[in-house]
């Protein structure tokens, strides 16, 4: 009879429930990274895994749920085929996490990807975790319970872009000139739609597409561009094309203002040098100076790698996700997926929160300038000497769009 | 070879039950979905060389744009997927890649007939031109490419015949596998035909051919249609099974990589290509995940192969099958031949034996070197801790430059030496062969007698002459006709 | 009107840079027969070979440095590798060379990374040369680098005018002007050497009789081997030029390499004029495409004919100028080769 002494029993099952709490802790947890290594955006995706594995290692430090991670670098020569087939190679390999990021043509080869196979295969479901694949199909018509962005899609961008623009009353003509593929397209699109309901005054002086990565010589855009008369130019390009056309642009004598997406991407600093000085704007959900956590890890990172850690995203995937393990108590994708659906999480960039509607995370966003470095913002991306400082910092209400997502849960 | 030297190599019949056994028994060793996957991209990536090897190794024609033929045939048959699960017409989903077929066909058609209007380099620069201006094409016109991302579509529609409904990965392998097994039978078919008689000639010599009363462009064109109807049957099979076309499928990498493959399988015979393609699908998805490195060792191994070994690794192998009957026919001669033949083949092995012992540590100096390399300058981790073949290594220690340094120079000596004896060994072994060459002549003669019987009602006599009657050498070199035709 | 002239004269430089790259192509092509798939890989390795020039030299150095460095590598390539492939035919021949390219794009990734490089043109060739202002009266005026800024600044500070009274002003990069000249300058010492230097005659004999040539007692082999040496030479020259007015990285050769092969098709396998034809032909052509903004539609209807809703809507249809200007080329080369097989100026084989 003393064994069931109502204390014994209540101390057994306290400790139990305490074991239990905890079922997930010490486990380690296998995230598979599926980006190119090689070919044209070898340099972004190499810099890519190495900062998540070294935010891993950050992670794996302490963390809420006491998991340990473990990143696997695949890589998919920007191919969507090749990305499907490392899905499949992940999920034999048992890997229920998936990261993603460049090249919206291959997230979208995901999402299918890990629809169909969660579908077809009980029991060895994966999530996606796209890091930067801004195509904003992928939280409306394409969205997945299955699939949870950490970057800002490209009718947020727009929004918080043209939000500040407004009230820059030097701005009276704007050109568009994009990548002629699907991101190009929708840049300018959500860019005219915006900018006609916030300041109907502005005349959009021109729309140009040139191919992807194909043009060395940008000097005839640049003059057709003057001859329009355009004050601004609002580009989506990334890679070469912005810093191609950056060049071009101050040799062709066109002192306007760009706002574009990308310039902290690898490569983009050191190919646009000081030129362009105060007359490049970026928006993007962080920059060069946040300082906290944020700052510390991108120094350390500098320290160790020689490079720049710029995608805060990379923070908000590990707070999420330790955030849900230990919510749910476990590490299976299906009760974290449960979990992140509509999770409320802090991260660098402040309070942030996966909406439930779409999976599209909700997240402060910044309107920074390309400028010498100085006292107030030091951090000094491919010791250019120059950084992105901030102008404007918007809430995250200010970004946030509505969504078509029919969104079907299991 | 000649082509009748080639049917004896082939043993009618034989070597095709093997490999249907072969296609049959796979799935049950590489049973992962992993493996499943990989095997299903072996099968579509072999008609895709095959037909390549239509072009190039029978045709002599070099073409820099077939990733259009198997890519057009891919983005057709997507379109007919997804208008067959709208239900707007009812055809089993089996038969889609032939829809590739005839839609690539249809494309052959029109721009075979400008391309193939040219020869030699200029048949390669338009070739080049055209999937230039397609892969192009396929980023603007996104309606019928579906732009940057392609276009995705279902595979499980329609009825399920049987029961089969395509949806698990060995359904679709087996389809592959059937596909695969009759268009190389096929294609191999087709070789034997008048016509692919008639291509070979236009490869050796176009002008005679022409003098004959033969059209060699309409040969050519010909061989262009059929060789892109397959290529749009693989690319059918490749929108089957990845259910997704994007315009890298088009794309001048890929074109690069069936050329690549293609010759390091080997062009001068049939199945070269073959092995070609398994070597295409591994690097891709295997080798490329072991080592950054990848690219760098297939370029090497390319580059050295189209130096030394012009003929593939197929010629390796018929080279050595070769030597091995040309042993049994010495046998058969007797008076010591046999016995001189087989001590000369015993050292030939020796010598291969000796050869592996001093590549393989050469292998591992300068992958060691390689890798450190890649290591150090576009490595991938944040910690420095590299591991080769399982024991960490300080890329940044001199200590291990210097000594993989002198490592690999010993072993490249000693590699060298090695090569040497082992060429030594094969002239060896030719002596032998030469000094009964009368012999075997007369025994060649018997058995040509019994293949003539069989094969003259179809090939015209100036091929029987030119027909080389050494056994060892290949005759046939794939040159790109410079003549103008 | 100084739109149309910065566009004239931003196709010519672009279309000289194209001549720069293609000319070695066809010398090597002229004189061999070898389609050398890596001559774009050399024009990448002259830009990096440049880079590091640049960094402990000097520009000045690294155009005469580069240049001859990327010789001798082409050089050494074709004793090693390519004169073993000869007697296989073109097909060997234009695979080691595609081999070859696989190797350097490796190869450089390896030594300088696989991001960008920070390889900039001295101050010198910095800034425009010449400023065309347009102003409002239709008044064409031309300003010289050595003028007094202040003569057209007050022409071009746009904060300074009013909407109607504003000036066009279009700077003429000064690094524009050097690659015409470098171009030009290039083209007259090719075709001096070619047409009277002994070494020229002996080139142009063992072009068509090297057998006759080798007999005479000249040592054929080795003029081959210049021969490719200078080619490769020449892309790296351009390599030079290209990677600092523009951008050096290792998907530079990718981007230029089918271009290449364009311009020497278009002009004629083995013409250097054909070359220097098709090159300007198609810098202008790539330069006007992009800045004339018209569609299919709208050259219908300005031709009154009169268009149905569909087709007024058709997207191909739809397609800018602008767009489709990176296609031109190649359909610039698949028009030609049909009806004019050996392009422009080719000769008969």
């Amino acid at each position: 009879m003393k064994y069931f002494n109502p204390r014994t029993v209540l101390l057994a099952a306290v400790c139990l429930l305490n074991l239990s709490a905890f079922a997930q802790k010490g486990e380690t947890v296998k995230i598979a990274w599926i980006d190119p290594l090689t070919g044209l955006m070898a340099p972004v995706g190499s810099n890519g895994l190495k900062s998540f594995k070294f935010v891993a290692e950050e992670f794996n430090k302490s963390n809420v749920a006491g998991v340990k991670f473990e990143v696997i670098g695949m890589d998919n020569k920007l191919s969507p085929a090749e990305s499907v087939n490392d899905v499949t190679a992940s999920v034999d390999q048992g890997i229920h996490y998936v990261v993603q990021g460049n090249g919206s043509a291959v997230a979208g080869a995901i999402i299918e990807s890990v629809n169909k196979n969660n579908e077809r295969n009980p029991g060895k479901e994966v999530l996606f975790l796209n890091y930067a694949a801004v195509d904003p199909d992928f939280t409306n018509s394409k969205c997945s319970y299955w699939h949870f962005r950490f970057d800002a899609d490209t009718s947020m961008k727009i929004e918080a872009l043209t939000t500040f623009m407004k009230d820059q009353k030097d701005i009276k003509k704007v050109f568009l000139l994009n990548q002629d593929y699907s991101h190009g397209h929708q840049v300018a699109k959500y860019a005219k739609d915006n900018l006609a309901i916030k300041r109907p005054d502005i005349q959009i002086v021109g729309e140009d597409y040139h191919p992807l990565a194909k043009v060395r010589d940008f000097t005839p855009y640049i003059a057709k561009i003057k001859a329009s008369g355009a004050d601004s130019v609002i580009t989506g390009n990334w890679g070469s094309d912005l810093a191609l056309l950056i060049k071009a642009a101050n040799e062709g004598g066109f002192t306007g203002k760009f706002y574009t997406y990308y310039v902290s991407t690898t490569g983009t600093p050191t190919a646009i040098g000081t030129s362009g000085e105060g007359k490049i704007f970026q928006v993007s959900n962080g920059h060069y100076n946040m300082g906290g956590k944020m700052q510390s890890m991108m120094a350390e990172y500098k320290k160790r790698s020689g490079d720049d850690l710029y995608i805060p995203a990379i923070a908000h995937i590990f707070n999420a996700l330790t955030l849900a393990m230990s919510k749910a108590q476990s590490t299976n994708p299906v009760k974290v997926a449960a979990q992140l659906h509509g999770l409320h999480f802090d991260s660098v960039n402040g309070a942030l929160e996966m909406r439930r509607l779409d999976h599209q995370l909700q997240q402060p966003l910044y309107i920074t300038v390309w400028q010498k470095a100085d006292k107030k913002s030091p951090y000094s991306p491919e010791n250019t000497g120059m950084t992105l400082a901030v102008v404007k910092s918007f809430e995250s209400y200010v970004s946030s769009t509505p969504t078509t997502c029919d969104m079907k849960t299991p | 070879m000649s082509a009748l030297s080639r049917s004896r190599v082939w043993n009618a019949g034989g070597v095709w039950i093997v490999f249907a056994a072969v296609l049959l028994v796979m799935p049950q060793l590489f049973s992962s979905n992993f493996g499943l996957t990989i095997l299903c991209q072996i099968g579509i990536v072999i008609v895709s060389c095959v037909s390549f090897h239509l072009l190039l190794g029978e045709g002599g024609m070099l073409s820099f744009g077939h990733a259009v033929y198997t890519g057009m045939g891919g983005y057709f048959a997507i379109h007919a997927l997804n208008a067959w699960g709208k239900g707007e017409h009812y055809i089993p989903v089996s038969l889609l890649p032939l829809v590739g077929g005839l839609g690539s066909l249809c494309l052959a058609f029109f721009l075979g007939f400008v391309s193939t209007r040219q020869s030699g380099t200029t048949f390669a620069m338009i070739t080049l031109g055209t999937s230039e201006l397609i892969a192009s094409m396929a980023l603007m016109f996104s309606d019928f490419f579906g732009g940057e991302a392609g276009l995705t579509a279902n595979r499980v529609t329609g009825h399920a015949v049987l029961g089969i409904t395509f949806g698990p990965q060995i359904e679709v392998y087996y389809l592959i596998a059937v596909y695969c097994f009759v268009c190389v039978l096929l294609m191999y078919l087709f070789t034997k035909t008048p016509l692919g008689i008639m291509l070979n000639a236009v490869r050796d010599n176009p002008m005679r051919v022409g003098f004959i009363g033969y059209n060699t462009l309409r040969i050519r064109w010909f061989a262009f249609m059929i060789s892109g109807f397959f290529a749009g049957v693989a690319g059918g099979l490749a929108a089957l099974n990845f259910e997704l076309v994007n315009s890298e499928v088009v794309g001048p990498v890929r074109s690069g990589a069936y050329i690549l493959f293609t010759f390091l399988g080997g062009i001068k015979a049939f199945f070269g290509p073959i092995i070609g393609a398994v070597l295409l699908v591994l690097t891709n998805n295997v080798f490329s995940s072991l080592t950054k490195a990848w690219l760098l060792y297939l370029g090497l191994i390319f580059y050295i192969s189209v130096m030394y070994l012009p003929g593939g690794l197929a010629s390796v192998v018929v080279r050595h099958l070769e030597a091995v009957k040309t042993m049994a026919r010495l046998q058969g001669i007797g008076g010591g031949a046999g016995g001189a033949a087989q001590t000369a083949f015993g050292k030939i092995v020796k010598s291969y034996l000796l050869l592996l012992l001093t590549l393989l540590p050469l292998m591992a100096g300068v992958s060691l070197i390689i890798e450190m390399l890649y290591q150090l300058q576009l490595g991938d981790s944040i910690s420095s801790d590299f591991y080769f073949a399982g024991d960490a290594v300080d890329p940044q220690n001199p200590w291990v430059w210097i000594l993989g340094l002198i490592f690999s120079g010993l072993c490249t000596l000693l590699f060298n030496r090695a090569r040497l004896y082992t060429q030594q060994a094969w002239s060896d072994f030719d002596e032998i062969v030469k000094s009964h060459q009368s012999a075997l002549e007369v025994l060649q003669e018997a058995w040509d007698g019994v293949q003539h019987k069989a094969e003259d009602e179809f090939v015209p006599e100036f091929v029987h002459e030119s027909a080389d009657k050494s056994t060892h050498q290949p005759t046939h070199q794939p040159t790109i006709n410079g003549g103008q035709s | 009107m100084e739109f149309f002239v910065i566009n004239v004269l931003n196709g010519l430089s672009f279309g000289l840079l194209l001549f720069m790259l293609s000319a070695g192509l066809t010398l090597i092509f002229s004189m061999m027969g070898v389609l050398n798939f890596a001559h774009a890989s050399f024009y990448m390795l002259g830009a990096y070979f440049g880079y590091v020039v640049n960094h402990v030299l000097g520009f000045w150095l690294a155009l005469l440095l580069a240049p001859l460095l990327c010789g001798l590598l082409g050089a050494l390539f074709e004793r090693w590798s390519l004169r073993r492939v000869y007697a296989g035919g073109h097909v060997p021949e234009l695979l080691l060379t595609f081999g070859l390219s696989y190797l350097v794009l490796e190869g450089v990734q390896i030594v300088w990374g696989r991001s960008v490089v920070a390889f900039t043109l001295p101050e010198s060739l910095k800034g425009p040369v010449v400023t065309l202002v347009s102003e409002p009266n239709h008044h064409l005026s031309v300003f010289g680098r050595w003028q007094d800024p202040a003569l057209w600044q007050a022409l071009c500070d746009s904060s300074r005018q009013s909407a109607e009274a504003l000036s066009q002003c279009s700077p003429f990069p000064m690094n524009r002007l050097f690659i015409m000249l470098c171009a030009l300058m290039m083209m007259a010492l090719l075709w001096g050497v070619l047409n009277f230097t002994r070494l020229g005659l002996i080139i142009k004999a063992a072009l068509t009789q090297p057998q006759m040539v080798e007999a005479l007692g000249h040592d054929v082999p080795s003029v081959f081997m210049l021969v490719f040496g200078l080619g490769t030479a020449l892309a790296g020259l351009a390599g030079v030029i290209g990677g600092s007015t523009f951008i050096t990285e290792p998907a530079m050769a990718a981007s230029v390499g089918s271009v290449t092969f364009v311009v020497v098709v278009v002009g004629g396998m083995g013409s250097l004029v054909g070359a220097f034809l098709a090159s300007i032909l198609i810098g202008m052509i790539q330069t006007f495409a992009v800045a004339i903004d018209t569609t299919l539609v709208k050259i219908l209807l300005q031709l009154h004919i009169q268009l149905g809703d569909s087709w007024l809507h058709n997207p191909v249809l739809n397609l800018t100028l602008t767009q489709i200007a990176p296609i031109l080329p190649y359909l610039l080369l698949v028009l030609v080769l049909i009806f004019k097989p050996n392009g422009l100026l080719g000769k008969k084989p």
